[in-house]
């Protein structure tokens, strides 16, 4: 037995010298830097002890890209899994072509987020986009409406774009969950005569919990770091209203270079994610996330 | 009852032609010609055109982009596999202390903000003169691609029936032929998966590849097209018709591959 395991280190070594290498490293020296003033290019590179973090009580605009951050999440989490929901109902059912069209929901997941943003960005021009027109033919809006040029709607047009992509994900994750209720169960409740709401209600819905659980905490940490479509889609802005802290972090130390209060934050921001992650599992229940023994 | 059923296929198709539309409207776009992109009727191209594919490669190394991205993508992927796979199988099937422990490390890593160690990353992969490389991209994309193999993959690997190894054991094999002969072949679907997951995962990486790279060198297709020239006009046609190519192989890999993409995103998210 000794032997076996043994070798079992032998197995998982690689994967964690390279996992370690790549991950935890830069993770440790980033907890480093954010207690140093380090501008490369200037050559600074000095203690600082916790003056980044000092800094971040006063920085506006950290708080309010943090407070976009959390915005977006908690909406487009929300969204995506109303809808995923929705579609993970629809194509539980068995009907003709339920093969194809769970491939077609698979599209907008596999598209490159660049490409995704970008056709979103041709929808909502202002001038030439298809949204407008059709609002306009359908006399919802008298007027062209800058949908990412004002800053109501900037956000929440980068949300849907957002949403439309992950769907998918959340609808294939709760797809899967749906087809892990026994389904006696749901007949059983129908005999003794529960319609189809008691029985989504009361059988469906509770079963489903660990589900949406996973759901909600793998989505939520994934537009919580959201770059790209806010990087192709506004940039941040207008006027800063959608910079999220990934975008944030960007410019902090690739345009202003200061790598010191840029790990400030991104250390802030890893904190957070961890803190999210421990609240959406606890909120939850636990029972989510046992590693199965087999 | 029919009324019931009508109401499921509307909902049905409204929500495919919600999800479709999008990709839908920018392969309308990218056959038009420039003359028709300013206005809006007509919807459909009056005089449609191949001419924005063409002039997507005019002027600038988009097939250059293209290349890089798949040399990135293929190498990416066989890293997360070669490293991966044993990993897995150990953390599945070994007797390793521990084990739990590991593997909820390694789905941190794949759950955690790219952009928290992006500048350590950049400041090392300067340091070793890596930037603009190829390899910069993939060690990049391996800090992700591969906890998610390995997270996917313990999932495939704990479905073998331990009889079956424990078999191979008894007739004399090493747990290195056990693992490389028998648990490996049984895993084939889901190595099949987890490959194209860490591909399409490695094709369609933004951030590290913005950051990484500065030429055509070794920029790839989702810098390329997030870059495309804006100054005064921005070519919406060339972009939707670059959109499309870029999208192909990742789409030609979803409909051959659903089943085994659905069963890999699905693994270790919902207990059966």
């Amino acid at each position: 037995m000794t032997r076996e395991t043994n070798q079992a280190y032998f197995f998982v070594a690689p994967a964690f010298t390279l996992v370690t290498l790549l991950a935890l490293v830069p993770l440790i020296a980033v907890v480093w830097m954010s207690l140093r003033r380090v501008m490369p290019v200037f050559g600074i590179d000095r203690w600082a002890s916790f003056a980044n973090f000092a800094h971040l009580f006063s920085d506006s605009r950290f708080w309010s890209s943090l407070e976009t951050t959390l915005y977006f999440a908690v909406v487009a989490v929300t969204l995506e899994i109303a809808l995923g929901l929705g579609i993970a109902l629809l194509l539980h059912r068995s009907f003709r072509g339920r093969g194809l069209a769970r491939t077609a929901v698979l599209i907008p997941w596999a598209l490159p987020t660049v490409v995704a943003a970008r056709m979103w960005e041709w929808i909502y021009n202002p001038d030439f986009g298809i949204m407008n027109y059709l609002l306009q033919k359908l006399s919802l809006t008298s007027g062209p409406v800058s949908w990412l040029g004002d800053p109501f709607w900037a956000i929440h047009a980068a949300i849907l774009a957002d949403a439309w992509k992950t769907t998918p994900f959340a609808a294939l994750i709760l797809l899967a969950g749906l087809a892990a209720i026994p389904p006696d169960l749901a007949r059983a409740a129908r005999v003794d005569g529960a319609g189809s709401f008691r029985v989504f209600f009361e059988i469906t819905l509770p079963l489903l919990r660990p589900a949406l659980v996973v759901t909600a905490l793998f989505r939520f940490l994934d537009s919580f770091r959201v770059f790209d479509a806010i990087y192709v889609l506004t940039g941040g802005g207008p006027a800063n209203t959608t910079e999220t802290l990934a975008v944030y972090i960007y410019k902090v130390v690739f345009q202003t270079l200061r790598f010191g209060y840029g790990s400030a934050i991104a250390v802030t921001m890893f904190l957070l994610a961890g803190a999210a992650s421990v609240l959406i599992v606890g909120l939850a229940g636990r029972g989510a996330f046992g590693v199965r023994e087999g | 009852m029919t009324f019931r059923r009508l109401g499921w296929t509307a909902a049905l198709l409204a929500a495919l032609g919600f999800l479709l539309a999008p990709p839908a409207w920018q392969l309308i776009t990218s056959l038009k010609p420039q003359e028709e992109l300013g206005s809006l009727p007509p919807l459909l191209p009056e005089q449609p055109t191949l001419a924005q594919y063409r002039s997507v490669f005019e002027g600038r190394p988009f097939g250059r982009y293209v290349v890089n991205s798949a040399i990135v993508a293929t190498l990416t992927m066989t890293l997360a596999i070669a490293f991966g796979a044993p990993a897995a199988y150990a953390l599945a099937r070994l007797p390793l202390r521990g084990s739990g422990f590991l593997l909820f490390g390694f789905l941190v890593v794949a759950m955690f903000p790219p952009i928290a160690i992006v500048s350590p990353l950049y400041l090392g992969i300067r340091a070793v003169g890596l930037r603009d490389t190829w390899w910069a991209l993939v060690a990049a994309d391996t800090t992700f691609a591969l906890p998610l193999t390995i997270w996917i993959l313990s999932t495939f690997f704990r479905e073998i029936p331990r009889d079956l190894i424990r078999a191979a054991r008894v007739d004399g094999a090493t747990v290195g032929q056990a693992f490389f002969f028998v648990a490996l072949p049984a895993a084939a679907p889901g190595i099949a998966a987890a490959a194209i997951l860490a591909f399409v995962f490695a094709w369609n990486e933004f951030l590290f590849a913005l950051i990484f790279t500065s030429s055509p060198a070794a920029q790839t297709v989702p810098v390329g097209i997030a870059l495309f020239p804006g100054l005064n006009e921005m070519p919406w046609g060339e972009i939707a018709a670059a959109s499309l190519m870029a999208s192909a192989p990742v789409l030609l890999l979803i409909l051959v591959f659903q089943r085994r993409i659905v069963q890999g995103l699905t693994a270790g998210a919902v207990k059966e």
